[in-house]
């Protein structure tokens, strides 16, 4: 790819075009500033050059690089939907290609290239319309001197251009090369959301169809020449070793080709996936299990329970919460506690590799392809450069596909046996092996003044930290902002309000969980909001209206799901219903949750869950119906189910048997409601997990009048 | 010594470990990977292909035990997604990340043969075997509904779904842009 034109385009970035052979018309958005770094990363992984987001070409086919990972999210299709918009190409005529591993597709949210903290349409939705719009404006100028005309008098329209005047049309096609070699424009004007005829219509995704065939191919689904199977057996314990192995019995079984010690196990390999697994189960191995193996979900607990007596690091303080307290008509305290979780994408974790002297490829179902690069160039000792990172369709992702460990595992086997290796983990290895949403534990206090409000909110959280896991040094006076998100910025107008954090680490790996630390300190914060309800025998609907009088994005939707719920008509009898309120990477979501209790068998059945969601402008209307069922199921599954349970510094649970998630016959009816509005697109794909824990909860307590401070629910809970 | 069997509607010999599950024959011998593993040990479903006509479990099913019977995978339920059920789903937009769908889109293709107007609680019931991480639940029922009244519609072509081939084409094109010559 020669190198372009350069220019800069407000103070946001450059827009550079490519000449590509005389294939077409190429441009990029490069953006030269990066927002704040959140880990420090080698200085050869600056961003450098052109960073080419669609192709035109003579065909008249429209080819967008996608540099997110699509993991169900949708995002593939609401990127095609951006740049088609400003671009004004024919839809029928896009075509898309996953991006490479490169600097130049760099997450401005992120200092690298990755998809997660529900980034994707924010930090796609200026570089993908400015492009589209420089593209589109060239290819008017390119037509216009074609046609020997002014270029105000031509216009585009879906891979056309026409001069009305003379009735003439030219193709996208037909003028990409010409257009290739024009200056691109200084200042390009982007549509009115009025004018938006792609960008908020229900579009059907551009990846279904080959969903529904078994052609997508998955990491799991990648086969490559002379490839072999490998699977690994990891110590139980966390940060154990391997102290020996014997392998004589594995590799007896028949297609059983090799048995090696990797870093973190030991690797069996063989000419097929099942035979890989027969080996395994035929291996010895002595462990040295390390300092973890005394460790049990006991221990994590009354670790816990022990910091949250200490003051912590403060996330917020407004007043003197402490006083207030002291001196409150009436005070609340609670103690919250919630377990690990696993991730369990359907597709387990997996990865394929292929070591040479001079390149590694890998090919997987990656989410953060920068630090997949580094690890794979680190692990056979190349540069990042050498190092290629195929990125598959992903069958799930959730945060846990952001992980290095599988693309390690799978590099130091295809080096040591010198070909192309897959390895793919068993269901219990990924339920076994996971980065877990941190098991957290908070100390609630509140105080209701003379007045019948709430005076004082105070939270100690104790958890293990994300942040210094995931990138070491990364966070300030040891707080990490993951760990309080969703409490420390509890938008209730309180007068006196202090929210600290304590942490605690445990020795079991932790990461990014869909939602993060609003996943639990929503559940905490909506659960002790409702208890202050009770005490304040308020409703708890009114209760919260009352104190949002300060966050009108939280009240709007709050409303909205009051409204379309029917909170003000009574339910049948047996129906009892609770509600929450949260905002989450930049957007807002209330859902009232609607149950009923078998008292005898002591279960719950959730019939309806009423959801409103502000994101912004939306892109996909769709597909943000589609993303807040789907998180509504996902926070359902933890609420209900989910739980990981430490003995012996190793998890119990191996399978979907001990490790339940939602099935069909539990699923409640979703109804989902949107939000009208021109704010700049937010987040979508995780918005709606937090809240449902807290509704499903408070509609509990509703029923039985008794709290549910620790998840996942059980059976006492719903006598 | 070689096992045969009909796979899609055509006959298929394979010479493998008579135990190995017909899901990894699929798979890793065959090379039909539409056909997912999800747990290896019958809790998620993602795995379902029809064995003689009934919705079955692949990765608890020896390669042995099909000797002699008629196999159907996901890339056999129609040559070009014309079977009512794909359409539904199509039409409705079902799939998130599309992992489990094989087996989803499989275990309703079965319902539907024996019951051709399911209720929701006659479809939670046929599908609680499948697990979808996603929720793609709603959707699923809807789409469910919508089979049982194309079953015996003709097939039409959605205009939106025109650009579904070159997306493949543009995915296989980077792998071989960038990936290593032989």
């Amino acid at each position: 790819m020669s190198a372009g034109t350069t220019l800069k385009i407000g103070r946001r970035g450059f827009l550079k075009t490519s000449a590509v052979g005389a294939t077409g018309l190429v441009i990029g958005f490069y953006l030269p500033g990066r927002m704040e770094a959140l880990a420090a990363f080698p200085a050869d992984m600056q961003p450098a050059s052109l960073n080419a987001w669609m192709l035109i070409s003579p065909d008249d086919t429209v080819k967008i690089m996608i540099d997110k990972s699509e993991m169900g999210q949708g995002i593939l299709t609401a990127l095609c939907m951006i740049a088609a918009e400003e671009l004004e190409c024919d839809w029928k005529k896009i075509r898309t290609e996953f991006a490479p591993a490169a600097t130049q597709y760099f997450n401005p949210a992120f200092h690298m290239q990755g998809t997660g903290g529900s980034s994707s349409v924010r930090s796609s939705w200026d570089p993908m319309r400015t492009a589209g719009a420089a593209a589109r404006d060239m290819l008017l100028q390119a037509a216009a001197a074609k046609w020997s005309v002014d270029k105000s008098t031509c216009r585009a329209e879906n891979g056309v251009i026409f001069h009305d005047a003379t009735k003439r049309k030219l193709t996208y096609g037909s003028v990409a090369e010409a257009a290739s070699k024009l200056p691109v424009p200084q200042d390009v004007p982007l549509k009115d959301p009025k004018q938006y005829r792609v960008i908020g219509k229900a579009t059907k995704r551009l990846d279904t169809p080959d969903k529904v065939n078994g052609r997508t191919e998955f990491g799991l689904d990648v086969r490559r020449p002379g490839m072999l199977y490998a699977v690994v057996q990891r110590c139980p314990v966390f940060g154990g070793k391997v102290a020996s192995f014997d392998a004589t019995k594995a590799k007896a079984v028949p297609g059983v080709k090799n048995v090696i010690e990797i870093s973190n196990g030991v690797a069996v390999v063989a000419d097929n996936t099942w035979t890989a697994m027969q080996g395994r189960r035929a291996l010895t191995v002595k462990w040295d299990e390390g300092p973890n193996a005394g460790v049990s979900s006991e221990t994590i607990s009354k670790l816990f329970a022990d910091r949250t007596m200490q003051a912590g690091s403060e996330a917020r303080k407004e007043g003197d919460a402490g006083a207030a307290l002291s001196g409150a008509a009436q005070k609340i305290e609670a103690v919250y506690e919630v377990p690990f979780q696993a991730h369990a994408t359907m597709e387990p974790i997996n990865c394929t590799a292929d070591v040479r002297a001079d390149r590694v490829d890998v090919w997987g179902p990656v989410q953060f392809q920068t630090t997949s690069q580094a690890m794979a160039a680190k692990t056979c000792g190349l540069k990042p450069e050498n190092a290629f990172i195929h990125t598959t369709y992903l069958g799930g992702g959730f945060g846990r596909k952001a992980g290095t460990d599988f693309t390690r595992e799978a590099v130091e086997i295809s080096k040591a046996v010198g070909a192309p290796v897959k390895l793919t983990w068993s269901r219990e290895d990924d339920t076994q092996h996971d980065y877990y949403r941190p098991a957290s534990y908070a100390r609630m206090a509140g105080a209701i003044g003379t007045d019948g409000w709430p005076v004082a909110w105070t939270t100690r959280i104790a958890c293990p930290s994300i942040m210094e896991a995931w990138f070491p040094g990364s966070t300030k006076n040891n707080l990490d902002p993951t760990s309080v998100e969703g409490v420390a910025n509890l938008p209730y107008s309180i007068p006196n309000i202090l929210v600290d954090y304590q942490r605690t680490e445990t020795g079991i790996p932790v990461g990014f969980w869909r939602s993060v630390g609003a996943s639990q300190n929503g559940f905490f914060s909506e659960c002790f909001m409702d208890e202050l309800a009770a005490a304040a025998k308020k409703d708890p609907y009114e209760f919260r209206r009352h104190m949002l009088d300060k966050a009108p994005r939280h009240l709007a939707v709050l409303e909205l799901a009051a409204q379309k719920a029917g909170w003000d008509k009574p339910l049948p009898a047996g129906r009892f219903r609770g509600i929450a309120v949260l905002t989450a990477f930049e957007s807002f979501a209330a859902q009232v949750v609607e149950i009923s209790l078998n008292r005898t068998a002591k279960t719950v059945k959730v019939h309806r869950v009423v959801s409103a969601v502000d994101v912004g402008q939306v892109v996909n209307p769709s597909t943000i119906t589609a993303q807040s069922e789907s998180a509504i199921v996902y926070g359902l599954s933890s609420a209900l189910h989910g739980n990981i349970t430490i003995t012996g510094g190793r998890v119990k649970e191996t399978s979907f048997d001990s490790y339940p998630v939602l099935r069909m016959n539990e699923m409640p009816v979703i109804e989902v409601h949107i939000v009208a509005s021109t704010e700049k697109p937010t987040g979508a794909g995780e918005l709606s997990v937090p809240p449902v824990g807290p509704a499903l909860c408070n509609a509990i307590f509703a029923a039985t009048g008794r709290r549910i401070r620790r998840l996942p629910i059980r059976p006492e809970d719903l006598a | 010594m070689a096992i045969q069997f009909t796979l899609n509607g055509k006959p298929q010999s394979v010479d493998v470990n008579p135990n190995m599950p017909l899901l990894w024959v699929l798979r890793d011998t065959l090379g039909m990977t539409g056909t997912k593993f999800g747990c290896g040990i019958s809790l998620c479903g993602a795995c379902t292909v029809h064995i003689d006509g009934d919705a079955t479990r692949s990765c608890i099913t020896p390669i042995s035990a099909v000797a002699g019977m008629k196999v159907t995978t996901i890339e056999g339920l129609s040559a070009d997604r014309s079977h009512p059920v794909q359409r539904a789903w199509i039409e409705v937009d079902v799939p998130q990340c599309g992992y489990c769908q094989s087996g989803q889109i499989m275990t309703t293709a079965a319902l539907l043969e024996k019951n051709t107007q399911p209720s929701d609680t006659e479809i939670d019931d046929a599908l609680k075997g499948n697990i979808c991480r996603c929720g793609t639940y709603q959707r699923i029922r809807e789409a469910v509904h919508l089979a049982a009244k194309l079953r015996g519609a003709p097939a039409k072509k959605s205009a939106q779904f025109e650009n579904e081939e070159p997306i493949k084409e543009a995915l296989n094109t980077n792998v071989m842009e960038t990936g290593v010559a032989r």
